[in-house]
């Protein structure tokens, strides 16, 4: 429809600036599944500047023909700030926000079977000065429990219209589109906010004022909730519940890391498929290298990570929906807390066994900032799937296939080692990080453990496309271009005709590898490994068809088997243990650095970890290699 | 801590009223109503007014009906406790800023 098919009253208001509505609430009262139901499809995710907080903005146009636009602002309990996403709250509302405008109107979404706490928000909100509406959502749920709600008592004692919904099923939502408007119609005599940090006296009066309000017009269930307490009775169970939590986690850990596989190596052997078609019409030379070894290579190094990014978020999106999550984090807040770690950190954690891509991304359901930037740091240190390839590849080359300790096998051994090695330092790191740069700054762990609900598919599935959406928005321009640069770095210059050994070896790489290989000799890397970790960067798998170039084993013998019998000639026991070592902690993952960029929206923490991986990697393998030599593995 | 621990602060609260228990000496099964949310400044914890507040935010207001229903594995830490109609998990060493006076009879 467009504005000149309006009524004339209509198509002023539609070419009016739209109206500026701001959504607040309290953590788990359905407000992402009102944002939704406001706002359908059109929703724009962003950052804000400068933080890692997200900016969720949706458009909506009212019957009347009024545009909104809606502002999904993060829940919280006050507006007096605890963390980032809570200060973004406060300021949004406040209109303190650079280049954000105050919102005309203020929503705030309650979840009408768990009231005390909101109504004290609401009260806070008033003090603002913007106009209000409440909205108690999941009146149904409210409904079925025999809860009575005196919404005319309510509108009067809070001074604002509310409007009983079910966001998920679009229950009342017209209803409250028109409160809205109708609210934003009112001449705002808005002076300044009167609104002040509240102290914990002005708290108390605010809580007893809300107490109050609630005995006035809320009459308690008939049939209150039962399921949510004896499920709990069983997933908080000490043993129970640690066993039911261990089986989800490791249900979503086989889905991440072999569910996703068929659907990756499909997205590999489509691109490798399409290289070689574009290869064969394109002539040899400079540009069908940058077509088919960077653009397409690349686009496929971002796709790729899709599935898994996907499948992780589809588990984290329904155990969040349902109130899972919170349980998950109580079950294991003494053991991450020991690392100095929040209760969270574990999905994320797990997940970095399979990649730290989708791992990292996945920190975002860790509210305080502090937490989020240690478990991101640590992260990397989980052993991925990608360092597998390399640690066959030398472990089958240098180790002896026999058993020890009676009847386990020492390649086996090496392996779970290498697992284990990666597991202790991202613990360790963590620990380091939480004492010694953020000391004295332990978070008290105070959570809601929300009623248990049933998922909503359709909430769940836009969830899920909007991450996937975000990563190829985001984190794949910045991928796409890091892999880009590598096989620049690899490509020029190119080899003059008819001279000797690899092209590698006459383009940047190779200079840079050459110029660095001094720096890498004490911890017994050749020239050719040092040339090989440049184009390595790409993805640690790379590095085995990096080592198969720079030791020019020709296509025709390039699988593993032959690759390391080169190696086994060219190697000493001593070098394969040290690059063992060093592939436990470097960072050679561009990905994983875009990734971080991205999450962290600032440089500084992929600079960060890049130097702290490049150092422990270096301290790692050098005492590797010597220790080795000294044991006559030279 | 000692088994009869729970028992004797019942004993307490019923001999002398006045004498006051906090949420973290509380086990599995203890209710009682919260008389008074006072934090102290503990060593590498919060600033003792900011967790005061929010603990007040959380609902941990003085005259909530409080009760202990599940503890952790480890320790008994953290732990789960039902606070008037809602369910809020919080470690024990947060705990200590709650104080709470024990319903005399179960």
């Amino acid at each position: 429809m467009s504005v000149l098919d309006l009524k004339p009253a209509q198509a002023i208001a539609a070419l009016a600036a739209p109206v500026r509505v701001a959504l607040v609430g309290n953590p788990n009262s359905g407000k992402t599944a009102m944002f939704n139901a406001l706002t359908g499809s059109r929703q724009k995710v962003a950052n804000y500047a400068g933080v890692t907080v997200e900016r969720k903005e949706g458009r909506l146009t009212a019957p009347s023909g009024r545009a909104f636009s809606i502002l999904d602002l993060p829940g919280t309990y006050s507006l007096r700030a605890r963390s980032p996403d809570e200060a973004i709250t406060r300021d949004a509302v406040l209109g303190r926000l650079v280049g954000e405008a105050s919102p005309d109107v203020v929503v705030c979404v309650a979840d009408a079977t768990n009231l005390r706490l909101v109504l004290r928000l609401a009260l806070e909100l008033k003090t603002v000065g913007r106009p209000c509406v409440l909205a108690l959502n999941m009146i149904d749920i409210a409904e079925r429990q025999g809860l009575e709600i005196d919404t005319e008592r309510l509108s009067r004692e809070l001074a604002m219209p509310v409007v009983g919904t079910v966001a998920t099923r679009r229950r009342n939502i017209d209803v409250l589109i028109d409160q809205v408007e109708r609210r934003a119609a009112l001449t705002v005599h808005a002076g300044a906010s009167a609104w002040t940090e509240p102290s914990a006296a002005e708290i108390r009066a605010l809580h007893r004022e809300a107490e109050r309000i609630l005995a006035a017009c809320v009459r308690p269930a008939k049939r209150p909730d039962t399921w949510t307490g004896r499920l709990d009775d069983v997933l908080l169970h000490p043993v129970a519940g640690i066993l039911i939590l261990l089986t989800v986690l490791f249900l979503m850990f086989q889905a991440v890391f072999t569910g996703a596989q068929p659907i990756m190596d499909l997205i590999t052997a489509g691109f490798d498929g399409l290289s070689g078609l574009v290869g064969q019409v394109l002539p040899d030379g400079v540009l069908k290298s940058l077509i088919c070894d960077g653009v397409i290579a690349g686009v496929g190094s971002v796709l790729v990570f899709l599935p898994q990014i996907m499948i992780l978020f589809l588990f984290i999106i329904i155990l969040e929906d349902v109130g899972y999550m919170a349980r998950a984090a109580f079950l294991l807040d003494k053991i991450m807390g020991g690392a100095g770690l929040h209760g969270r950190a574990f999905i994320p954690l797990l997940s970095s066994f399979a990649c730290a891509i989708p791992g990292i991304m996945a920190t975002r359901v860790i509210d305080n900032r502090r937490d989020r930037l240690t478990t991101i740091l640590a992260a990397p240190l989980m052993t991925c799937s990608a360092r597998i390839p390399v640690y066959t590849l030398i472990i089958s080359a240098f180790i002896p296939r026999r058993q020890v300790l009676g009847g386990l096998s020492l390649q086996g051994l090496v392996f779970f080692g290498l697992y284990a090695l990666g597991l202790v330092s991202a613990l360790a790191v963590a620990w380091v990080v939480r004492k010694v740069f953020w000391r004295g700054l332990v978070e008290p762990f105070l959570m809601e453990l929300p009623a248990y609900k049933a998922p909503d598919p359709l909430n769940i599935a836009r969830n899920v496309l909007q991450r996937g959406q975000i990563f190829l928005q985001r984190a794949g321009t910045i991928i796409l271009s890091m892999m880009i640069l590598i096989w620049f770095l690899s490509t020029v210059p190119g080899k003059p005709a008819g001279a000797p050994g690899p092209a590698i070896d006459y383009s940047f790489a190779g200079m840079i590898g050459h110029a660095i290989q001094p720096v890498l000799a004490p911890v017994g890397f050749s020239w050719q490994m040092s040339v090989a970790l440049i184009p390595g960067m790409a993805a640690r798998e790379v590095a085995v068809g990096a080592l198969s170039t720079v030791y020019a084993v020709s296509a025709g013998e390039g699988h593993p088997a032959a690759l390391g019998g080169v190696l086994a000639h060219h190697w000493s026991l001593a070098t394969a243990l040290a690059f063992l070592a060093w592939y436990v902690f470097a960072p050679q993952c561009a990905s994983t650095l875009g990734v971080v960029k991205r999450e962290t929206n600032s440089w500084r923490w992929p600079i960060i970890m890049f130097v702290y991986l490049t150092v422990l990697a270096y301290a790692a393998a050098f005492v590797t290699f010597n220790v080795a030599r000294a044991l006559g593995g030279g | 801590m000692h088994p009869l621990a729970d028992l004797d602060t019942d004993i307490a609260s019923f001999v002398a009223p006045a004498k006051r228990a906090t949420l973290a000496d509380g086990r599995r099964g203890f209710s009682g109503v919260i008389v008074d949310v006072q934090a102290s400044d503990a060593d590498g914890g919060l600033p003792a007014a900011e967790l005061e507040r929010r603990l007040l935010e959380m609902g941990f207001v003085e005259g909530a009906r409080v009760a202990i229903l599940h503890e952790g594995f480890i320790g008994r830490d953290p732990i789960c406790v039902r606070l008037d109609d809602m369910r809020v998990a919080l470690r024990r060493r947060d705990a200590r800023s709650v104080l709470v006076r024990p319903d005399v009879a179960r």
